[in-house]
């Protein structure tokens, strides 16, 4: 059953690469993307992506480690809850609104942009974080106290390291959700691959649309498939054991 | 504030707009219900097929919207629906898979061994047990799962304007593309207002559905 099962779902997965395969010659992308000038604008589009996303990646990652690490301290511990709940209001906020927003309040170009795209992407990461310090269990700490550590020294060595697994699936769901929302942020006049997406839409001429959007989704998708490799790693031994156990 | 003073000078359309933006998410949803819970019902009799479909479903969610609609329009084009509420829901459909799906198999496959046993004693065969003990205890997870769905589809379908769609999505394009910025506010405010006001309906029916007993259990354990 098991190998019947393999069997199926990898013959789907080499029909769906095959048809995907004629559809691209049939729209033309191919074609598109063998002019020299073309292929170098979608490579510039892809560049400028990218420093879209790091840039606002880099600035949410931080904010939102920083937010989840004090709203855990005992000192503003009273306010986690308000946070929380802040937080969970923000992210039922849709993308477009939050770009638009950014738009009307801070005018077109890259700066609102980059600014839109961190502000939507703190909130999982602090969300995240917040949980998965929140979620360690008391005795822990507890013991890392009783051995004489310093608050500094449990929170590196033992709060943020326990808590990795869940800030990395926050981290993940941050960074594939501000890969689509930087294609939004072409509207704004910000660049990236949405300028080839939504031109291609104005136009009607699906080869320039599917150059924009296959290198987003697969953009994305390594993101995803990334983050989730190297996130191993950064888990400490003894947890990520635990789980291969089924403990 | 011009905000309120477009509001009011645009009643209808706004109203119209809204309307529209709801229907198109509850077809959406309610498409996505007929298809997701039975695959999430079907796959807890199987690990492996879970493990695969959820994946797949994992896999369309990492898929940006806009490049969802970039892909679908010249497929749906060869018949002709390329633009307009078509690909939408056909979009959103596929996003609301992943949560509906993994909700409905988690809620199931948490469901304590010891209750389907109690059904299995009490002479129940296998599709009474599913509807008597397993489905109504996976309710409320069921319902998170559609709150999920339903306030991601309500964004998702803001950028459907962009291919034609209509819904609240036109205020905030239309106010893009003038540079009026009381109709992009509006439009920004009515999503988000919407998306709030549905996350907040899911959340009241979720403890609503919730069986008594189990609403006790955990005041008691509170």
């Amino acid at each position: 059953m098991k190998q019947v099962l393999t069997k199926a779902y990898r013959f789907i997965l080499v029909l769906i690469l095959l048809l995907g395969g004629i559809a691209l010659e049939r729209f033309g992308v191919i074609e598109y993307l063998s002019d020299p000038y073309e292929l170098h604008y979608t490579l510039s589009l892809i560049g400028q992506h990218m420093i879209l996303v790091a840039v606002s990646m880099l600035m949410a990652t931080v904010l939102g480690l920083g937010v989840g690490i004090v709203f855990t301290r005992p000192r503003f511990k009273k306010y986690a809850g308000l946070v929380m709940y802040v937080v969970s209001l923000g992210q039922t906020i849709p993308s477009l609104a939050v770009i638009a927003l950014a738009m009307s309040f801070l005018g077109i170009g890259f700066k609102p942009a980059i600014f839109a795209l961190f502000i939507y992407s703190v909130l999982p990461i602090a969300r995240n974080t917040l949980a998965g310090i929140t979620a360690i269990p008391s005795w822990i700490i507890d013991a890392a106290k009783g051995m004489g550590m310093s608050n500094a020294r449990i929170l590196f060595q033992i709060e943020l390291p326990n808590a990795m697994k869940v800030i990395l699936t926050g981290f993940r769901i941050s960074l594939v959700i501000n890969i689509g929302t930087a294609a939004l942020a072409f509207l704004i006049g910000a660049g990236g691959l949405g300028e080839l997406i939504f031109i291609g839409i104005d136009l009607m001429r699906p080869d320039q649309l599917l150059a924009g959007a296959l290198p987003v989704t697969l953009l994305a998708l390594l993101a995803d498939y990334l983050v989730e490799l190297f996130g191993l790693f950064l888990v400490p031994r003894g947890l990520r054991l635990k789980e291969k156990f089924g403990a | 504030m011009h905000v309120i003073e477009y509001i009011t000078t645009h009643k209808e359309l706004c109203w119209r707009l809204t309307l529209e933006h709801i229907w198109i998410v509850a077809l959406a949803l309610f498409l996505s219900i007929i298809i997701g819970v039975p695959i999430g019902i079907a796959i807890t009799r199987n690990e492996q097929a879970a493990k695969k479909v959820i994946n797949t479903a994992n896999i369309l969610m990492t898929i940006p919207s806009i490049a969802l609609f970039g892909i679908l329009l010249p497929i749906l084009s060869l018949i002709n629906q390329g633009l307009g509420k078509v690909p939408a829901v056909i979009a959103l459909v596929l996003y609301s898979q992943l949560p509906i799906i993994r909700n409905t198999y988690t809620a199931i496959t948490n469901v304590p061994p010891e209750l389907v046993e109690a059904g299995r004693g009490l002479g129940m065969n296998n599709w009474k047990r599913l509807k008597e003990i397993e489905i109504p205890l996976a309710v409320p997870v069921i319902i998170a799962g559609l709150r999920t769905a339903a306030v991601m589809s309500i964004g998702i379908a803001a950028i459907a304007a962009y291919i034609g769609a209509g819904g609240l999505g036109v205020l905030i394009q239309q106010g893009i593309a003038r540079v009026y910025e009381e109709m992009i506010i509006a439009g920004a405010l009515f999503v988000s207002l919407l998306a709030i006001f549905v996350d907040g309906g899911f959340a009241l029916l979720e403890r609503l559905l919730t069986p008594k007993g189990i609403r006790i259990g955990r005041e008691l354990s509170r």
